[in-house]
């Protein structure tokens, strides 16, 4: 199982309900069901990751987040995942408000900008950076909001948005709990947060 | 090709009176229909296919007696969407029909001649309860549904008015009510029914029956079933031959709304329209219940509700709403819009898709 994947099944308790935002082809999904038994719903905006998900026995509903999460009610639901997407959406401050109204907490995870190799590809390359997390073109690109730990930290804080846990990824490896901000956002390919509100 | 399986359509007499929403009563009803599979012990794997305006109990195999096939053969079957190696598919005509349930042709037992007009306006709901005796009769007390367009309304209603014995709910293009450009359509066809010279209030059985307005009500169906990209790539502007420079029929497109009209009058009855499409416009639960949350809280089914892109008729939103409903309400709801170029019809078209998705959806 891919790292992120484990972390973030990690992250969720058991017999939780969960609301998995951008569900893709569903196999996060489907990896909480069978580790941590969870209940819920995936929304996927894309027709085939829905049909595939579908085929997996997973609940899915076609949707697109940056319309917002209105028929879903306030906190019903122990936790929003939104894995690897935020970075995608249209509108990223409506997509995590929707998310910490519907759930206790939200868990939120991105490839990190400012990881020393994105960083040094600029700055000698002076192209936009690609790599394995981020394979794209910049003219054909889904990530149309990319950004950093540091952004992300400011973000919640000017938000009183609490950050319960947070869990660096660097090639293959894991480390969370508390770490120098800058080091973290140096050294870190991509992060996994808990938030709540 | 294989070995051609036939079916057989099956009548079951519900001798007792049956209350109609409207108040009125019908003193007895004759439910056609047709099964497909086998019937388990426990009596729990029965699935309830409900055909859409103008369908039948025909959905599956080839008919013992026409040697057609079933409107939804592509859907029903031996390792098909409705897997009949290991589901009981059972499809009945709806009340109001005119293909062996009771309706406006049959004989009204007060007059020993056909009811036309003196029918009572049925219902979804009426057809609903209707379909439930027969349910009752083959013993089935847990049971799935699945149905498109109207035949989607029917499922909802049964979720709706049997929300302990519904386990899974399929909707396919459909809606929780018909909106008032559907209205408005249909009551363009009725009208052409209504004012067509042979109609005579519906009392014309022994006679000339109301061709021209049968199949202009139906032109008006065929052309909401379709969409504008549907009908680009079918006819574009093309010609029959040339323009004619009289009033005949020109365009491809006229050529195949004629064919439509002129092969519907064969098969349909006129009388059958009015109370079907009526049946369509009244129907609204949300007005009935004060919200769809309302109308479907109690339900124990899973749902599975599916759009088609192009559809102009039963639109994705209208789909979305009854899904949002269902999320609203906690309840276990899947949702998919399916991209397609063939408006409506797709329903009964797009197979492949809707193969995979159901198949799935009910081994879950």
């Amino acid at each position: 199982m891919n790292l992120n994947y484990k972390i973030v099944c990690d992250l969720v308790k058991e017999n939780s309900k969960i609301l998995d935002l951008g569900s893709s082809d569903g196999t996060l999904f489907e990896i909480l069901k069978k580790e941590k038994n969870v209940v819920g719903l995936g929304v996927e905006i894309n027709q085939d990751s829905v049909i595939a998900s579908l085929e997996k026995g997973l609940s899915v509903v076609q949707g697109d987040l940056d319309k917002g999460l209105g028929e879903f009610k306030d906190k019903s639901y122990d936790y929003a995942i939104l894995n690897q997407t935020l970075q995608s959406t249209k509108n990223p401050e409506f997509v995590i408000w929707e998310m910490l109204r519907v759930a206790k907490k939200s868990i939120v995870s991105f490839p990190n900008f400012a990881y020393w190799r994105v960083r040094f590809y600029l700055f000698f390359k002076g192209k936009m950076p690609k790599s394995k997390m981020l394979p794209y073109e910049w003219y054909d690109t889904p990530n149309v909001h990319l950004l950093t730990i540091a952004d992300f930290f400011e973000f919640c804080k000017k938000r009183n948005i609490k950050i319960e846990k947070s869990v660096y990824l660097t090639r293959n490896k894991s480390r969370s709990g508390f770490l120098i901000k800058n080091i973290a956002n140096f050294f870190s390919q991509e992060v996994i947060f808990v938030i709540s509100k | 090709m294989g070995n051609k399986i036939y079916s057989e359509t099956k009548y079951l007499k519900i001798k007792e009176p049956t209350k109609l929403k409207s108040g009125k009563i019908l003193k007895s009803i004759d439910i056609a229909y047709e099964t497909y599979g086998k019937l388990n012990e426990n009596k729990d794997n029965a699935i309830l296919v409900l055909h859409a305006l103008t369908g039948s109990a025909h959905a599956a195999y080839y008919h013992k007696d026409t040697q057609k096939p079933g409107w939804w053969d592509d859907m029903i079957g031996s390792n098909k969407a409705f897997d009949t190696d290991k589901f009981f598919v059972i499809s009945s005509n709806i009340l109001g029909g005119c293909y062996g349930t009771t309706g406006p042709a049959s004989i009204n037992p007060d007059t020993d001649k056909p009811y036309a007009l003196d029918f009572p306006v049925i219902t979804i709901e009426d057809m609903v309860n209707v379909q439930k005796k027969l349910v009752d009769y083959l013993g089935i007390k847990k049971i799935i549904v699945a149905g498109g367009s109207l035949g989607g309304m029917q499922a909802l209603e049964w979720s709706i008015r049997f929300p302990k014995n519904v386990k899974s709910t399929i909707l396919i293009a459909t809606s929780a009510r018909l909106n008032a450009q559907g209205i408005a359509f249909n009551a363009v066809a009725r009208n052409a029914i209504l004012t067509d010279i042979n109609f005579n209030n519906g009392n014309y059985y022994d006679k000339k029956h109301p061709e021209s307005g049968l199949a202009i009500a139906r032109m008006i169906g065929h052309i909401t079933y379709l969409c504008e990209e549907a009908m680009y790539k079918k006819f574009g502007r093309e010609f029959k031959e040339k323009p004619s420079f009289d009033f005949g029929i020109d365009f491809q497109v006229e050529s195949y709304l004629e064919h439509q009209g002129r092969v519907f009058v064969d098969r349909f009855d006129a009388n059958s329209y009015l109370y079907i499409t009526k049946a369509l416009d009244y129907y609204d639960p949300i007005k009935e219940y004060g919200s769809l949350e309302n109308a479907l809280k109690d339900s124990a089914s899973r749902f599975l509700i599916i759009s088609f892109s192009t559809d102009w008729l039963f639109t994705t939103a209208q789909s979305k709403q009854i899904a949002s409903a269902l999320i609203q309400l906690n309840k276990d709801v899947s949702f998919v819009e399916l991209e397609s170029k063939c408006g409506h019809d797709a329903f009964l078209l797009e197979f492949e898709k809707q193969t995979k998705i159901i198949k799935s959806f009910l081994r879950g």
